[in-house]
């Protein structure tokens, strides 16, 4: 009992509707990370904010090193140990590094007077502690978003007892993954410990001590993560079995090719991009973050200017000056960033859906046409089986990954033949991306034409027929699905452009599919 | 480092802009730049600038204040009471009336911080409110403070001996140091850029949001309150029916100045010269017998490039 760092005891909570949670148990010991797991709506936010004391438990008790826990704020809830870093709106982008590591909790003179050296003389200390690479005086709104999510969830974590993580690692590749686990390991001690959220399968491996898995606001196992197989967890998250080793479907060479691109080149990062987009092909963009994934979309769709390159579309060269000629020519983008770039959240599923086609195809004489509007929405809502009680739905209630499937039924509404997914599967669950899967296969095997950027890996190599790896602004190689591996990417997205100047072939010359 | 490097390019700009606009009209009309007609430049910048100061903290949280212009009215009309006809001791109706400034304020922000109204909303009420208190309690006729000189010289005496310089001048310097010292180097300050960076954040590290936006909105409205005496007592009397309009002309300072309506960015070095701005464009275009009506659509323009001019800019980083 005593070894328990942290403990939750059959609590529950009640939302007008909706039980969030009932009869929920968490047992975290001195110096473990723990990871929770669950779908979204499982559960997990409710808990964090019933930790963060945001909501008040309806029933059940949560305990602190054995003693009764009552949390009453935020600011409580710091003061008690238990620090909790949540998933969105964590920084102030204009306040600097040191002012948001300590913003509450100032050093101050005369209980009103900022300390501001002394502030950043601690905050400089913490950063050095820690090893990480920023400036103390840096504004957060000027670093990338990788380093912020690096920085915080250390920098807030200083002197708690526990550690709560909400999918820390959402935004961040492979390779910041592993910094942030160091860090992890760094701030995990004999009477510290870690809440590990998260929907990566791959991490849970990596970091966790056990694994407490919760599905439909109830508790439903803990295992242990060195015994227990990720087909394992996940199964218990869904309540089946989801196999783990799916293969690029509908792999098929020498297809026409409908969107060729030569040169491209930016301003500020891309270098002499060129790529060839053949028809019904998955086509995947694998690379660190910074490497200019995004950015060669955003070129493409006119979204960002152009130094140089040419876009040929189906034998046609083509001009792009915004997105909207771009889905004049029937080439589609859908946002990594869905919620500010992709929907109206505000509105209900049908605006959304018919948003982009509205003035083409559901306008006479100026009146919208709501009702064949409202026939379309549905139509699409049944084919890409979005979960949602009507069309009327306002999105914003809907999950990530329904979400997600109205941003696609938008492009669909358009008619586009190219689509291009950032990102696709963000801060989605186990089992919707799944459905996402399901449906870019159909989407290719309709004839679509797909590029699908990701930073997971896995996806990259089970959904891509072709993967094209960036590094510095460049391609640094295209691999074929079965050149792809989790290491070839790996060596390729990792090549400097420095070294791939001309002799690359020299110094790498084992490099597959290199153009 | 990165953060007061750009507030200094922004309050460079800014400056400049004011030193270019300055050095134009010194040129082009021979009584602008003497002794006397600076000092009137500034003596005209003090009621703006008071008002510009407050309601840059509401704006830095992502607020706005629309009730400081007849908020204002009705403090000048609450000292005229107190003072005239109530015949309360000087230094006691000026504190007074600036406490009633801040009663406004805090009405503003509990209606903001606690009822949850969009602060446009709130404080739109506000000013209708107070523009018809003004009138209810004044009677709808002004106010003089003819048998109060002492009230009077608070703004056009002059403590610097041997000189004409308004007291009001002084004030409004005062006032810009107070105001700099709390948003830059107090915890309120730092709240203030806190809550217009990200509210939620704020809030979920540990600050009480509702408390803090409730004394910000009070703080602009002492200033409020401070504007209404020096308003009234350089006009010599409390005039009820004024102070519409008083309103968009301290958000304009403030805006010129560069801070975001969208919050979290801003400074007072920047409002006192987006003040001056202002200020020096009304002084100069009427020397140059340029008519009242063209000279609001000089001052729109201006406000149109200035803001267009720091949205380039950041865009171009």
């Amino acid at each position: 009992m005593t070894d328990l760092l942290l403990e939750a005891r059959g609590v529950g909570k009640s939302f007008p509707g909706v039980r969030a949670l009932q009869d929920m148990h968490i047992a975290l010991r001195r110096g473990e990370v723990l990871a929770l797991v669950g779908e979204n709506g499982a559960g997990k936010s409710t808990l964090m904010k019933l930790l963060s004391g945001i909501y008040v438990p309806d029933e059940g008790e949560f305990f602190l090193e054995g003693e009764p826990l009552r949390v009453s704020g935020p600011r409580d809830a710091q003061e008690q140990g238990i620090s909790i870093i949540h998933q969105e709106f964590n920084l102030m982008p204009d306040l600097t590094v040191a002012q948001n590591v300590f913003i509450g909790r100032e050093p101050r003179s005369g209980g009103f007077f900022l300390g501001e050296r002394a502030l950043n003389n601690r905050a400089a200390e913490l950063i050095d502690r820690l090893h990480l690479p920023l400036d103390p005086r840096q504004v957060v709104g000027d670093l990338t978003v990788a380093k912020q999510q690096r920085w915080r969830s250390q920098a807030l974590s200083y002197d708690a007892k526990v550690l709560i993580m909400d999918e820390p690692t959402a935004a961040l590749n492979d390779a910041e993954v592993q910094v942030l686990h160091d860090l992890i390991r760094r701030f995990r001690t004999d009477t510290t410990g870690v809440i590990y959220i998260s929907h990566r399968m791959d991490e849970l491996k990596a970091i966790s001590d056990r694994i407490t898995v919760i599905r439909d606001g109830r508790y439903v196992d803990t295992l242990d993560t060195a015994t227990t197989s990720i087909g394992e967890v996940i199964a218990r998250m869904v309540g089946r079995e989801i196999t783990g080793d799916a293969k690029p479907e509908g792999v098929r060479t020498g297809r026409e090719v409908v969107l060729s691109v030569r040169g491209l080149t930016t301003k500020p990062l891309l270098r002499d991009v060129s790529f060839d987009l053949q028809e019904g092909e998955i086509l995947g963009f694998a690379g660190l973050m910074g490497a200019g994934r995004t950015e060669v979309a955003r070129a493409l769709v006119g979204a960002d200017p152009v130094v140089s390159g040419t876009v040929t579309l189906r034998g046609t060269p083509v001009r792009i000056a915004n997105p909207a000629e771009a889905a004049r020519h029937r080439i589609g983008y859908l946002s990594e960033d869905r919620k500010h770039l992709g929907l109206l959240l505000e509105q209900d599923v049908a605006a959304n859906v018919v948003l982009s086609s509205v003035r083409d195809l559901f306008q006479s004489f100026g009146f919208v046409r709501t009702r064949a509007m409202r026939e379309k929405a549905i139509e699409l809502v049944g084919r890409l089986r979005i979960r949602t009680p009507s069309v009327d739905q306002t999105v914003k209630f809907l999950s990530g990954g329904n979400q997600q499937k109205v941003v696609i039924a938008k492009w669909l509404v358009k008619d586009c033949d190219v689509l291009i997914f950032d990102e696709p599967t963000r801060g989605i669950d186990v089992g919707a991306k799944e459905e996402i899967y399901r449906l870019l296969n159909d989407l290719a095997e309709q004839g679509k034409s797909i590029i699908m950027i990701s930073s997971e890996l896995p996806e990259v190599l089970r959904m891509s027929h072709r993967v094209v790896v960036m590094s510095e602004g460049r391609i640094t190689g295209t691999l074929t699905a079965g050149e792809a591996t989790q290491e070839s990417v790996m060596h390729l997205a990792t090549l400097r452009s420095d070294k791939n100047h001309g002799d690359e072939t020299a110094d790498f010359p084992s490099e597959a599919g290199a153009r | 480092m990165r953060r007061t490097l750009r507030d200094r390019i922004q309050q460079f700009l800014a400056f400049a802009s004011l030193i270019v606009i300055f050095g134009f009209f010194s040129i082009v009309s021979p009584n602008f730049f003497n002794y006397g007609n600076v000092t009137n430049i500034l003596f005209s910048t003090v009621v703006i600038g008071l008002l510009a100061l407050g309601t840059t903290f509401v704006i830095i949280t992502g607020g706005i204040d629309l009730s400081i212009g007849t908020g204002m009215a009705l403090c000048a009309v609450i000292s005229g009471v107190l003072i005239v006809d109530l015949g309360v001791p000087l230094p006691l109706g000026v504190l007074g009336a600036i406490l009633f400034g801040g009663l406004i304020g805090l009405v503003n922000g509990m209606n903001v911080a606690i009822l949850g109204l969009p602060p446009f909303i709130a404080t739109l009420a506000m000013m209708l409110v107070a523009q018809g208190l003004a009138l209810v309690v004044s009677n709808s006729t002004p106010i003089y403070f003819d048998q109060t000189p002492a009230y009077i010289d608070l703004s056009i005496g002059s403590l610097i001996p041997g000189t004409d310089f308004p007291n009001a001048v002084l004030i409004l310097a005062l006032a810009a140091v107070v105001a700099g010292v709390l948003l830059n180097r107090t915890v309120l300050g730092r709240y203030t850029y806190s809550i217009g960076s990200n509210e939620e954040a704020t809030a979920l590290s540990g600050i009480d949001v509702r408390r803090w936006k409730i004394i910000i909105y009070t703080l602009a409205g002492l200033f409020t309150g401070l504007a209404g005496v020096m308003i009234s007592a350089r006009l010599g009397s409390a005039q009820p029916a004024t102070g519409m309009g008083y309103e968009l002309q301290a958000i304009a300072a403030v805006v010129i100045g560069g801070t975001s309506l969208s919050g979290g960015k801003g400074s007072i070095v920047g409002t006192v010269i987006g003040a001056l701005i202002i200020s020096v464009l009304n002084n100069g275009l009427q020397i140059m017998s340029i008519p009242q009506e063209w000279q609001n659509v000089i001052l729109g323009a201006v406000i149109l490039l200035a803001v267009y001019a720091d949205m380039a800019r950041k865009r171009a980083r």
